[in-house]
């Protein structure tokens, strides 16, 4: 985008979960996904702000660890340091681990970039004995050093006069080892182009066999000199083929040593804090386990499943829509309308208003705004790091790492978030396994919430619904994870510090997740009423549900069920919600019920993931899974149905 | 003394194995493929390495380090044709027989250390260990194992990262995981989860039996 007069940009950068996002959020006031888990914020967040009469446009980016990136948001945080010209560049620190991420300080500095250093966290960090003189380290570094504990806005004012002040002043280099200096300043000799990063920093970076600055290297330098550099590049890679990284990460660990040497006092360290003790439990499998089974059944069953999907849709579907809202709209419209297929498509069977708006206020966003809620709670408190290290060991058996609960947990939510965040799992083949798993087994909060409401009225058949589902689920992992070629997964991964859940941080995050969800799924359930109310008109619906009709039969179904799975094209919720109705009109036996519950949750992604998919995986590799889901549901529901018939279990 | 010639050597190998590792006592003359009055038989006798009962060949006392050294060079031999230089089969087997005769004076201790004092050979019997092997085990005691021989609770340095993944061990390193760090194991199941600094860190065991930790010394 070409813009006449682009606002002076102000780029956040740092580790996960050192108060980017918080920042962010202070210094913009507006709303985006503040995110505790590195995996949820791939995107990245632009807003606004006004300092001192000047607007400035803040760029909130992924997490990274170093200017080298190895992950998927790394690399998008990087992209962004490589196009943008921005201002100021403020890297967010942890004052608790201000050694171990003052080295990519160093880094960008030594890139050129505008730095000022935000020392965050503060109030921790001195709470753990540690004191830190600012003072010296701006004078050590060279650059702007503020003090800040953004969760109560101390050092606001500071920060924004620094940005206000900011005026770049090149700085002295920081020196590494003699050998090491030598091949640096000869790459840089060499480097003719114009780069975003200083040549410094690009020789290093082309010498650690940075593919994307590599890419950037053979475009920008004349071709009769790139040859020379890649063979001088390439002697050094040899020549340090053992341990260059090492010898860069370890040289830059001790000039941050030397610069913390009499910044940084360390004081005895009081009692284990509680948070320490909770987490400790959190982590070890005896205790831990059990604290996740009460997180499933307090947070999942009793507060989504009992309070969203029961009371708070019986409340608004029961008496709100049934009895004051739907009659009204609906004698209006027959009053004004007079032809009939506009009456049904405005309010008839399945009408805008009667399926469209009905079902996705009443019923779907009730149980996924109450998900959402427990979602960003436990995300807040820094629990899903441990949670994927308990999995850990079990993940591996169906292919995945530990780190792929996140988007297995968020599927829970809803499938199509949860699949592009499969995108922050390291190898294809993961987030392939991730992919099909979710669209396969794990039901969405709306269609959960609907199918635990009806299938908890029958004795046994949600324990029958849940053991199918959990054996589905890793069998075909198992399966996929023997089948797939690739490389196989390694787990490692930082775990944030508990804390308390901010209020604001909680509800912040369930209003964006659940707005976004919001918007993506009302114009959705408009188009499906109007795919139906169309098919309906032409004739089409019985066509397609008498084609359907065999099938459904053959796994135990009488022919009403089969237009829940034709709406089950559309929404995954619509089809749970579809039985509900032939529930509630008595058509269904408990086994009924169970099978095409089972056969409903495992049946084929909605239309919105399988989009997702698409864009995520490719069209290919997007269809072979729908078929493969659509034919194993089929199965599945086939074979449950003989085998619950067989043992009369649910007779 | 003279060194001995690759036949003798042949001689004490199967002499060894035969009588030391296997049960059998002394070797047939036929059997090992020699005649009586052969020259590197005589070479053997001279040293007072083995002697002649009757049709059989014993192992003497005063043979026995020599015949040990000699399959020793010969395992290694066949551990570094097969392990590092990827020679496999029948191939490798005719090269580390005829390499062995090579390790003499120091070589063998070089070619030990080099592949960090293997116990067994390629086809899974025991490698005799040499005074380079007993060094090593008493320096190391105290010294460098990897982070999944460590007890949960227990601290030491980092003291290096194996790198069978370059890109993990970026990533390991970028968070801080360097070594001269301190680092404490918190717990090793179901997963290893260990401090540094300030900061806590998760890990499966592949990357945990990379990250090798310096013991204290008490």
């Amino acid at each position: 985008m070409a813009e006449q007069n682009p606002l002076p940009k102000v780029v956040l950068v740092g580790n996960p979960n050192v108060g980017k996002s918080v920042l962010f959020n202070v210094l913009t006031g507006a709303y985006t996904t503040v995110s505790n888990y590195p995996g949820t914020s791939v995107e990245v967040s632009r807003g606004e702000c006004e300092i001192f009469g000047v607007n400035y446009e803040i760029l909130d980016t992924p997490g990274m660890y170093s200017i080298m990136p190895i992950t998927e948001e790394e690399r998008v945080a990087r992209k962004i340091l490589l196009a943008e010209t921005p201002h100021a560049v403020l890297h967010v620190i942890d004052a608790r681990n201000i050694e171990r991420m003052l080295p990519m300080t160093l880094q960008l500095i030594e890139a050129g970039l505008p730095i000022i250093l935000v020392v965050n966290i503060l109030d921790e960090a001195k709470r753990l004995g540690m004191q830190i003189n600012l003072q010296k380290l701006q004078q050590n570094l060279g650059v702007p050093v503020i003090g800040t504990v953004m969760r109560r806005k101390q050092g606001l004012a500071e920060l924004q006069q620094a940005i206000a002040d900011y005026a770049s002043v090149p700085h002295k280099p920081f020196t590494y080892g003699r050998d090491l200096e030598r091949d640096v300043t000869l790459t840089a000799a060499l480097l003719k182009g114009e780069y975003r990063f200083s040549k410094r920093a690009t020789s290093l970076l082309l010498m650690q066999k940075d593919t994307d600055v590599e890419q950037l290297v053979e475009r920008g330098e004349p071709a009769e000199n790139l040859a020379e550099l890649m063979e001088v590049v390439r002697g050094i890679i040899f020549e340090r083929r053992a341990d260059l990284h090492l010898q860069i990460s370890m040289e830059r660990k001790k000039i941050c040593k030397n610069m913390l040497a009499d910044v940084v006092t360390q004081a005895e360290q009081a009692d284990e804090p509680f948070a320490e003790k909770l987490s400790r439990w959190t982590i070890n499998p005896w205790s831990g386990t059990p604290i996740l089974l009460l997180v499933i059944y307090f947070g999942l069953y009793q507060f989504v499943g009992g309070f969203g999907a029961g009371t708070l849709v019986d409340f608004l579907e029961g008496s709100l829509f049934e009895n004051y809202i739907n009659p009204p709209v609906v004698d209006f419209v027959r009053s004004h309308v007079s032809a009939e297929w506009l009456f049904e498509l405005l309010a008839g069977e399945y009408g805008l208003w009667t399926l469209g708006i009905r079902y996705a206020v009443a019923l779907v966003l009730p149980i996924v705004g109450t998900f959402f809620l427990i979602f960003s709670l436990l995300e807040d408190t820094g629990y899903f790091p441990r949670l994927a290290l308990l999995v850990d060991r079990v993940f591996k058996k169906i292919g995945l790492s530990g780190r792929a609960v996140i988007p297995m947990v968020l599927g829970f939510g809803c499938d199509t978030m949860a699949t592009m965040v499969t995108r922050t799992l390291e190898t294809v083949r993961e987030r392939i396994i991730a992919t099909i798993l979710l669209s396969l087994a794990i039901p969405c909060s709306a269609q959960l919430g609907v199918i635990l409401g009806l299938l908890s009225e029958v004795p046994g058949a949600l324990a029958v619904w849940m053991i199918s589902m959990l054996l589905i689920f890793l069998l075909v992992g198992f399966l996929a994870s023997k089948v797939m070629p690739g490389e196989h997964p390694v787990f490692y991964m930082e775990l944030p510090p508990l804390r308390l859940p901010q209020f604001r941080n909680v509800a912040v995050k369930t209003l964006t997740r659940m707005q976004s969800y919001f918007m993506e799924i009302l114009p959705l359930f408009l188009f499906a009423s109007f795919i139906l109310w169309g098919l309906k008109m032409l004739g089409a619906l019985e066509g397609i549900i008498g084609g359907l009709a065999p099938i459904v039969r053959a796994i135990g179904l009488p022919n009403e069920a089969t237009s829940a799975f034709v709406f089950g094209f559309f929404r995954r919720d619509f089809g749970a919600a579809g039985l509900y109705d032939l529930q509630t009109n008595g058509l269904l036996t408990p086994t009924q019920l169970t099978v095409a519950a089972v056969t409903l949750t495992l049946f084929v992604p909605c239309i919105a993931q399988f989009l997702m998919m698409k864009k995520e995986r490719g069209f290919q590799v997007s269809l072979s899974i729908f078929l493969f889901v659509s034919v194993l549901a089929f199965a599945c529901g086939w074979l449950l149905n003989k085998i619950l018939l067989t043992t009369g279990v649910l007779a | 003394m003279d060194r001995l010639s690759p036949k003798a050597e042949e001689i004490l190998e199967s002499l060894w194995i035969a009588t030391v590792e296997g049960d059998e006592v002394g070797c047939l003359l036929s059997e090992l493929g020699i005649s009586a009055d052969a020259q590197e038989l005589n070479e053997l006798i001279e040293q007072a390495f083995v002697e002649v009962r009757g049709e059989r060949l014993h192992l003497r006392k005063e043979g026995r380090p020599e015949a040990q050294m000699t399959v020793r060079r010969h395992r290694l031999a066949e551990r570094l044709m097969m392990d590092i230089l990827d020679i496999q089969g029948d191939e490798g087997n005719e090269q580390a027989c005829a390499f062995e005769h090579l390790l003499h004076q120091g070589v063998d201790t070089k070619i030990c250390t080099l592949l960090n004092h293997p116990t067994t050979c390629p086809h899974g019997k025991p490698i005799p260990p040499g005074t380079c092997c007993e060094e090593a085990r008493q320096k190391g005691a105290p010294g460098i194992v990897p982070l999944t021989e460590l007890k949960s609770g227990e601290s030491g340095e980092i003291a290096y990262l194996a790198a069978s993944d370059e890109k993990k061990m970026q990533k390991l390193m970028s968070m801080g995981v360097l070594p001269g760090s301190e680092l404490n194991l918190v717990q090793t199941f179901p997963s290893y989860i260990f401090k540094v600094g300030h900061s806590q860190f998760a890990v499966d065991d592949t990357l945990a039996r990379e990250i090798h930790i310096r013991r204290p010394v008490k």
